[in-house]
Parts: C-alpha cells; structure tokens; sequence
C-alpha cells in the first residue's frame, strides 16, 4: 500500500531544509569573505616576497646589516679593501629623509594655512574654487610633476645656485608641490570635522576670530592635521619617478642641497632593470625595497598611534 | 584688547597671504601644463606612433595602452573590492580578524606604488613567467587600486541609511538579498563616482608599471582584433608602455629630439583626463541619484 502522506521523517527534512535564500545568503557570505582574504593575502604575500628577496643580502652575500645601514660608499658591484661589497646604503637613506622632512616642513604650514582660510575664513570661496583644485591636483600623475620639476625647477636651481641643477633642492621642491594639494585637502577634512559649536562657544566668549582658530579649532584637529602631514610624509617618501627625475641619481652623501644625490626609491628605478636576478647588486636593491616598506609601515603605525591618541579627547 | 584685534587682523591677512600663494602656485602649475601642452595637442599626436630617435612621432600607441590597461585592472579589482568591501560593511562583527583585515588594507594603500611594481615583476613577470605584459600591469595596477576602491565602496554602503537595511530585513530577506537587491542599487551612483575617481589615479600611475607593463610599445596593427595575435591591440601578454611611463621614459633616456614637447603634449593629455574623470564623476553621480532615486 503506497502512503500519500509525508511520513514524519519526510517532513522533518523538509522543515530542516535550508531555503534557497538561506543558501544564497551562505553563497554571498562566502564570496565576499574570499575577497576580502584575497586582499589580506595580497599583502602578505608582498611583505613576505619583498621581505624574503632583501634579505637575501645579509644571509647569501653575508653582508653586515650594520655596514649596509651605515656604509656611505653604493658600489654593489665592486669590492672595498677587504674583499666586502661595497654595500652602503646610508647616503640613499639620507637622501630619502632629507627630502621627505624638507618637504614636510615647507608644505605643512602653507597646506594647514590654506586648510583654515578654505574652511574657516573664506568658506564661501573654499567650496567653490579651492576644494576643487586641490581635489583635482591630488588626481595628477607624478610623473607630471617630476616633468615639470625637469623643465622649470631644475634649469631655475642651476641659473641661481649654478651646479647641474639636479639635486636634493629640486627633489625637495618637488615633492613640496606634489604633496601639498594631499596635505591641504586632508587638512581641510579635519578642521571640518570639529564640531560648529566649539567655535560659536569661543566666539561667544568674545574671542577673536584668530584666537578662536589658533586656540580652539586647530587644537581640537590636531590629530587630524598630524595625521595629513605624516600622510603626505608617507607619500614624498614612497614617491619614485617624480623624485627619479630631478634628483641627478648619484648615490653619493649630498653635502650641499644642490649636489646629485639619490634615494631609496630612485635607486631602485633606475637599478632593478640593470642587474642580474639573485647577483648581489639585485639582491642589495631588494634589500633596499625593504628598508623602503619597512618605513611604510613605521609611517602606518605613527598613523594608527595618532588616532588612537586623538580618540582619548 | 587692543592687541588682540591687530593680532586678529594681522593673522588673517597672513592666512589670506598663504591662501593666495598656494592658489599662485596651483593655478601657475595647472597653467603651465595646459599652456605649454595644448600646443602639441593634434589629431596626428593622438593617434601615431611614437618615433625613438626622430621628431614628429605621437603617442596612439600609449595612449591605447593606457585606456587598455585602466580598462583590464577596473574589470579585474571592482568585483573583488565590491565583496570585499560588501563584507567589511554589511558581515564583518567588530572583532580582531576585522581590524587585522582593515590594517591589511591600510597597509596595502600605504605602500609606495614602486614596492607594488617591484612585487608585481617579482611575482607575475618572473614567477608566473608573465613577462613584461598587460596582465602582469594589470594585476600590479589592481593591488594598487584595490584598498582606494575598497574603501570608496565601503563609504558609498556607510551613506545608504540604515532604515533601508531594516526594511529589507523586516521583510524577511536575507542580508544577501537586502544588499543585493535595496542597498547596491540605492549605492550605485556613489560608487560610480568612487570608480572613476579611483579610475584617475590608476590613469597616471606609472612607477608600478615600468616594471611589470614594460617600458616599450610595440606597434599595434589597427585592424586586428584577435587578443591571440601578437601585433594585435588586444593581445594581453605583449609589452604595453603607456603615456605615464612614455613621459618618464623619454625624459631619463633624453635620446628622442623633441621629447620635451611629446612630453609637454602627453602631461597635458594625461591631466586633461583626469579632469574628465572628475567631471564625469560629478556629474554621472548627480545626474544618477536624481535617477535612481526620484529625490
């Protein structure tokens, strides 16, 4: 005899089932987690390859991690008096420096002083011309600004200060110009984000219109100021072909601002394409792109301790 | 008293004084390119071929590669930062895995754009066997674009309100379907403006490139469309030097007679895009949520 009814046991499977929606939704949560995990995998594996190749340097070739972050003479290829490499990376290291914290500095006081005149003295005038421009010149490829640093700044260093024009002045202007639309906008976004009564309190209080900005508003976004200045730090350090192109690629210590001079990163450009993978001279500018992400990251972690102390107010 | 009005009045004055001189120097800078580059501005420009050693050359050849190449690594990061950034917003619980996440991310946008092309030719171009090819500066363009592109997203979800989300919920969706079928189409016109912005800066990049795209570009045939011939513009596994790297590389080689003026031409086109991009970005957004929905 057939049973038409559904036994229990059919009917609890049934109940038990998962609808399709259930399914799906199980589906997309997969999907979008492995993008996600693709991402995080993206940046180990980065890390982790760079990290391995500049390595290879101090446990392959058996150089000293001391000599190379100290040692002034760049000559990968050729042999100093004691039959060592000449490996030292310190004159790139302190051209990169020099140029990021030169540019820094000129750029922070004209970013953060436009910042407060877009949004505190003349908001009017801000929104419509200056967020606009800046916006639109953070979007300009480097490799127009090293360009124009190529035809305008550097004949300008070699008519005034004479020399061949390229050096760490040219890259510090620059990168001064690159980084100031960055650090403007981001400025911007922090004073914006200080609470309008903070500045009607102050002004209630009969302060004037720069003491409430000197006391009030730039106090209450300096966390957010802090963070756009080592940003546009982050990016002047990391930059590569705009720098490449004024820096007159020496691997020398600059003595004077206007001598050729190189970094990190124009090293690299310059050098990954001439040298022989796994030779010594390659593994040395591996170990270069190291140093390199390693003060990504250092600038990452000022960053994050930045906003965690900002938080606490 | 006294003195705090004139401190008042002088500080101001310096602060238009600042303003003034960084809109001098932004304004002279966008001047300059424009002025010194329309010039070189012609339809030959456009759409020849670039000349090594003689004048008169163009740059159609990088120009499409640039175009190909935007197109290549758009195609290959949207749909992974779209469920990326789908988890971080509408799944992931505020725990430790979450936050690893985000420092990865944060780690990823920080990187100078030269260690991502160095990985990328490490990776795809000497592992995978790649070559220096369109794919190999495809996937070096997409790590470069995928944190931007994950966080514009992320925002674009962070600005539909919350109400929609419980309304779907209430429903009896499932949170797969409130985002697929409420949320992303409500999201849509402000991650069209996220892409394309993000779209600008992978436009210009060129340091991630010179090493993974190539420095050199081949001359195309025009009239052939099959991605597996060599000569074709389609091919993805030839070497494919775009405008960013075309103005790097002919200004450190310096062995071209007029590359100033190539350049001049080429840092106007690139920068003449990336106001387009702008543009369109506004305005496609706009013109969308108007659309979309009836506000």
């Amino acid at each position: 005899m057939k049973n038409t009814q559904p036994t229990t046991a059919d009917l609890e499977r049934q109940l038990k089932r998962r609808s399709k929606a259930a399914k799906l939704e199980v589906w997309g949560r997969v999907v979008s987690f492995s993008a996600l995990i693709l991402i995080v995998a993206v940046v180990v594996a980065i890390i982790g390859f760079v990290a391995s190749k500049g390595i290879a340097t101090f446990t392959t070739n058996h150089v000293n991690l001391w000599d190379f972050l100290t040692g002034k003479d760049w000559n990968p290829g050729i042999k100093d008096a004691h039959g060592k490499p000449e490996v030292g990376a310190l004159s790139m290291i302190v051209g990169s420096f020099l140029i990021t914290i030169l540019s820094a500095l000129i750029a922070t006081p004209f970013a953060i002083g436009t910042a407060v005149f877009m949004n505190e003295i003349s908001p009017n005038r801000g929104a419509k011309i200056l967020q606009p421009v800046t916006e639109l010149l953070v979007g300009i490829p480097s490799v127009v600004y090293g360009f124009i640093g190529l035809s305008v700044v550097v004949p300008f260093t070699r008519n005034v200060f004479g020399g061949s024009g390229f050096g760490i002045l040219s890259g510090t202007c620059v990168l001064f110009v690159m980084i100031l639309p960055t650090v403007t906008s981001m400025s911007a976004d922090a004073l914006r984000s200080v609470p309008r009564y903070y500045r009607e309190a102050s002004l209630a209080l009969g302060a004037t219109q720069w003491q409430t900005i000197w006391k009030v508003v730039l106090r209450a976004a300096t966390p957010g100021l802090m963070t756009a200045v080592v940003f546009g730090m982050a990016r002047a350090f990391g930059e590569a072909l705009a720098v490449q192109m004024v820096i007159g690629n020496a691997a020398l210590m600059p003595h004077t601002l206007v001598d050729p001079a190189a970094t990190l990163t124009s090293v690299l450009t310059t050098g990954i394409g001439n040298t022989v993978m796994g030779s010594l001279q390659n593994n040395a500018l591996w170990s270069l792109a190291l140093v390199l992400l390693l003060m990504s990251l250092v600038f990452n972690l000022i960053v994050r301790l930045i906003g965690r102390k900002g938080r606490l107010h | 008293m006294l003195k705090a009005k004139l401190q008042n009045k002088i500080a101001i004055g310096a602060l238009y004084g600042v303003a003034g001189i960084v809109v001098l120097i932004l304004v002279a800078l966008l001047g300059y390119i424009l002025v010194s580059g329309m010039p070189q501005l012609s339809w030959h420009f456009l759409t020849a071929p670039a000349k090594a050693f003689l004048k008169g050359g163009g740059v159609g050849v990088q120009l499409f590669n640039s175009f190909y190449l935007l197109i290549l690594a758009m195609l290959i990061s949207f749909p992974i930062a779209l469920g990326a950034a789908i988890y971080l917003y509408e799944y992931a619980k505020d725990n430790w895995v979450t936050s690893v996440v985000r420092t990865a991310i944060e780690i990823l946008s920080s990187l100078p754009s030269v260690v991502v092309g160095l990985f990328g030719f490490l990776f795809f171009v000497v592992k995978l066997k790649l070559g220096f090819s369109i794919l190999s500066g495809a996937f070096a363009l997409t790590f470069f674009n995928l944190p931007l592109l994950t966080r514009n997203i992320e925002d674009s979800l962070h600005t539909i309100s919350e109400n929609q989300r419980e309304g779907g919920l209430a429903l009896g969706l499932s949170r797969w379907e409130t985002v697929n079928k409420i949320i992303l189409p409500a999201a849509v016109p402000s991650i069209l403006t996220g892409v394309i912005l993000s779209a600008g800066r992978v436009f210009g990049e060129a340091a991630a490139l010179i090493y993974t795209a190539g420095q050199s570009a081949p001359a195309l045939n025009f009239a052939d469309w099959n991605p597996f011939n060599i000569s074709s513009p389609l091919n993805p596994m030839r070497p494919a030097e775009t405008l960013a790297v075309h103005i790097w590389k002919i200004n450190s080689e310096g062995i071209m007679p007029d590359a100033k003026a190539i350049s001049s031409g080429s840092s106007a086109v690139l920068v003449i895009a990336i106001l387009l991009f702008n543009l369109a970005a506004r305005y496609l957004g706009k013109r969308l949520y108007k659309r979309l929905t009836s506000a």
